[in-house]
C-alpha cells in the first residue's frame, strides 16, 4: 500500500471501511508528517494532536460496532482558523484574536463532527481572510510544499499546502474572491468555491458577506464531494442559506460528459497570462475534447470591471463587518488602554495588520457621506451587470473554462509592497464571486519548474454536482 | 488623489490611529487603489439595478420564540474586561 498520507480522502474512506486501516492510524500518520515537516511550510496555526488521538479512537469503536456515522467517520482534516470550534482558538490570523476561543462552534464544524471528522488543528490564512498569499498572516506564511521559495497562495494557503504536503485528507476553506481556487491552484489541489447560499457560513469569521463562501479542499474533485455532502444545505442560523434539494453529489460524478457544452471567455485570455499557464489552459482544453465535450467561445464582456467592483464591494463590508473588532466584547486590549476610546484605538490599530487597515479604510472613504453614489453604488450597479454576463453565457453552455490565475505561485515577497499588484492576481476568480456563481481549480499540469498550474471551471449557482462532474472526468482521464 | 488629511480623517473614524510613515504610505497607496477604481466611471449603468444580494431570498423569517442556549456567561467570558451584573464593565464613557 502506498504511504497512508498521500491516499486520497476517498481511499481512506474505503480503507476504514473494509477494516484495512484504523482512524487512529491514519491520524498517527498524518501527526508524524505534520510534526516532521510543517516547521519549514508553516500551514498550522495551531495543532490539536491530542483532540485527534482522542477522537480518533472513538471513531473506531464506532466502526468495530457498525456505526459509522458517515463515509468521513475517522477521517483526519482541518480547518482554515476562521471557522470557530469550541476546543480550540480561532484566531484569523490576526494578532487580535490571539488568545480567542470561541464558545460555541460554527455550522460547518459542528456538522463534520456530527459526522466523525477527527480535527487536526487549525491552518493559516491571511488575516481576517484578506489576501492572496498569507503573507498577511500575524503567524507567518505558509509556504508552498513544491517550492518553499514561492507562496502558497491565499488566503486559504494552509488549508491549501496542508493537503499538497500531506498533512490532511480535506480541509476547509473560505472564498471571497478566490480564496479557495488560486491557493488550490498554487498548490496542485482541488478547491470548491461553492455557490453563495450552498454551505452556512454561522460561526465562521465575516470578510465580506455578500460574497464569502465555505467549501471543501482535498486532493480530488471526488474527495471534495465527500465533504460537500456532510456540509451543505440549510441552516436556520444562516439566513442566506438556501432551499434548494441537496442532491448526491457522488452519484453525479461518474456521468459521461461527452456532450456537454463548455465555454471559453475570450475577456479571460489576455496579455500578460504566464505562457506556461496557457499552455496548460490549452491542454485543458484538449482533455475535455477528448471526454467528448464541446468547447464553444463565448464573452463575458463586463470582466475587465470585475476587479475594481470587488475592491469597493468587499471593503465597504469588510469596514462595517470588522467594526466588532472594538476590544469589548473580544479581541487582547493593550494594557495602556484606560478610556472607551483608547480601548477602541488602541485595540484596533495594535491587534491589526496592515491589509486589514487598508481595507478598512477604503471600505470607510467608500461609504462616506459623498462618495456613496460613486463608489458604491456604482459598484452594485456594476455587479448586476457581471452577474447578468454569466446568466446570459449560461443559456448558451453548460459550463466555463478558464486558468485561475495569471501565474503559478509567486515568490514569497514580490507583491507585498504593491497591494494593487496584489489585487489583479485575483482578476479571474473574482467575478465568479460577485455572480455569486459555483467554480473549482482542478490540477492539470506543472511548470518546467515543477510549480502546479490549475485550471478553473465556473458552473451556474447550485450546479455543484455538473463542475464536480467534469473535474472527477478530467481527474479520472489524466490518472 | 486622496490627501494626507483626508486618510487622517477616514482613520479616524474607523478607530485607527496612524503614525506619520503609515499616513504616508497609506495615503499613496489608497490614491492609486482609488484612481483604479475610477474605471468604473466608463461602464453605462443607466436603468441597471443594484445587486446588493445574490441569492433572491427575501424575508427568511422563523418563529418568534425565545431559544434559551445557556451561553450567556461563556459568551461574557470572552470579553477582556471585568464581568458585573451578566454585564461587561467598560470605563466611564463620559
Amino acid at each position: 500500500m502506498k504511504n497512508i498520507t498521500s491516499l486520497t480522502l476517498t481511499q481512506l474512506s474505503n480503507a476504514l471501511t473494509d477494516g484495512s486501516l484504523t482512524s487512529r492510524e491514519i491520524t498517527e500518520a498524518f501527526i508524524k508528517n505534520i510534526e516532521a515537516k510543517d516547521g519549514e511550510i508553516n500551514a498550522f496555526v495551531t495543532t490539536t494532536f491530542d483532540l485527534a488521538r482522542e477522537m480518533s479512537d472513538a471513531s473506531d469503536s464506532r466502526r468495530k460496532l457498525g456505526k459509522p456515522l458517515s463515509p468521513l467517520d475517522g477521517i483526519p482534516m482541518n480547518l482554515k482558523d476562521v471557522v470557530s470550534t469550541k476546543e480550540v482558538r480561532t484566531t484569523a490570523s490576526s494578532k487580535i484574536l490571539e488568545n480567542y476561543t470561541s464558545p460555541f462552534d460554527a455550522t460547518v464544524w459542528q456538522k463534520l463532527k456530527d459526522a466523525g471528522v477527527v480535527l487536526l488543528g487549525k491552518t493559516n490564512t491571511d488575516e481576517f481572510t484578506m489576501g492572496g498569499s498569507t503573507e498577511n498572516s500575524a503567524f507567518g506564511v505558509t509556504k508552498n510544499p513544491h517550492d518553499l521559495t514561492k507562496v502558497s497562495g491565499g488566503s486559504s494557503g494552509g488549508p491549501a499546502a496542508s493537503i499538497a504536503a500531506d498533512f490532511s485528507a480535506g480541509t476547509i476553506g473560505t472564498d471571497t474572491g478566490g480564496s479557495i481556487r488560486q491557493p488550490g491552484h498554487f498548490c496542485g489541489i482541488t478547491g470548491l468555491k461553492v455557490s453563495y447560499g450552498r454551505v452556512s457560513r454561522w460561526g465562521t469569521l465575516p470578510m465580506a458577506s455578500s460574497l464569502d463562501t465555505i467549501g471543501p479542499m482535498a486532493k480530488t474533485a471526488e474527495d471534495c464531494a465527500l465533504i460537500l455532502q456532510v456540509i451543505a444545505g440549510v441552516d436556520e442560523k444562516d439566513s442566506t442559506t438556501c432551499p434548494i434539494e441537496v442532491p448526491d453529489y457522488l452519484s453525479h460524478l461518474k456521468k459521461d460528459i461527452s456532450g456537454l457544452k463548455i465555454g471559453i471567455p475570450k475577456e479571460y485570455i489576455i496579455d500578460g497570462i504566464d505562457p506556461e499557464v496557457l499552455n496548460t489552459f490549452n491542454a485543458t482544453k484538449v482533455i475535455l475534447e477528448d471526454l467528448g465535450a464541446e468547447i464553444i467561445d463565448i464573452s463575458l464582456p463586463h470582466t475587465k470591471y470585475a476587479v475594481p467592483t470587488y475592491y469597493i464591494v468587499a471593503p465597504s463590508e469588510i469596514s462595517a463587518n470588522m467594526s466588532r473588532y472594538d476590544g469589548i466584547r473580544f479581541c487582547s486590549v493593550p494594557e495602556e488602554s484606560n478610556d472607551l476610546e483608547s480601548i477602541y484605538e488602541n485595540t484596533r490599530t495594535q491587534g491589526l495588520g496592515d491589509e486589514v487597515k487598508r481595507r478598512i479604510l477604503i471600505g470607510t472613504y467608500a461609504l462616506s457621506a459623498g462618495y456613496y453614489d460613486a463608489f458604491y453604488r456604482k459598484a452594485q450597479k456594476v455587479r448586476t451587470l457581471i452577474k447578468q454576463d454569466f446568466e446570459n453565457a449560461f443559456e448558451e453552455v453548460d459550463a466555463i473554462i478558464t486558468p485561475v490565475a495569471p501565474s503559478p505561485a509567486f515568490e514569497i515577497g514580490k507583491n507585498t509592497s504593491d497591494p494593487l499588484q496584489m489585487y489583479l492576481e485575483d482578476i479571474f476568480t473574482i467575478p465568479a464571486s460577485l455572480a455569486g456563481i459555483c467554480g473549482i481549480s482542478t490540477p492539470v499540469g506543472k511548470s518546467k519548474d515543477g510549480l502546479p498550474i490549475g485550471t478553473q471551471l465556473l458552473g451556474p449557482a447550485f450546479k455543484e454536482e455538473r463542475i464536480l462532474n467534469i473535474a472527477h472526468q478530467m481527474q479520472k482521464s489524466m490518472e | 488623489m486622496l490627501t494626507q488629511d483626508e486618510v487622517k480623517h477616514i482613520a479616524k473614524l474607523a478607530k485607527l490611529k496612524l503614525n506619520e510613515a503609515e499616513l504616508k504610505k497609506f495615503t499613496g497607496q489608497l490614491s492609486s487603489i482609488l484612481d483604479f477604481f475610477g474605471q468604473l466611471q466608463e461602464v453605462d449603468t443607466d436603468n441597471i439595478e443594484e445587486t446588493s444580494q445574490v441569492t433572491g431570498l427575501s424575508n427568511v423569517t422563523r418563529p418568534d420564540e425565545i431559544i434559551v442556549d445557556g451561553q450567556e456567561d461563556a459568551l461574557l467570558d470572552c470579553a477582556p474586561h471585568p464581568i458585573e451584573n451578566h454585564s461587561i464593565k467598560i470605563p466611564k464613557i463620559m
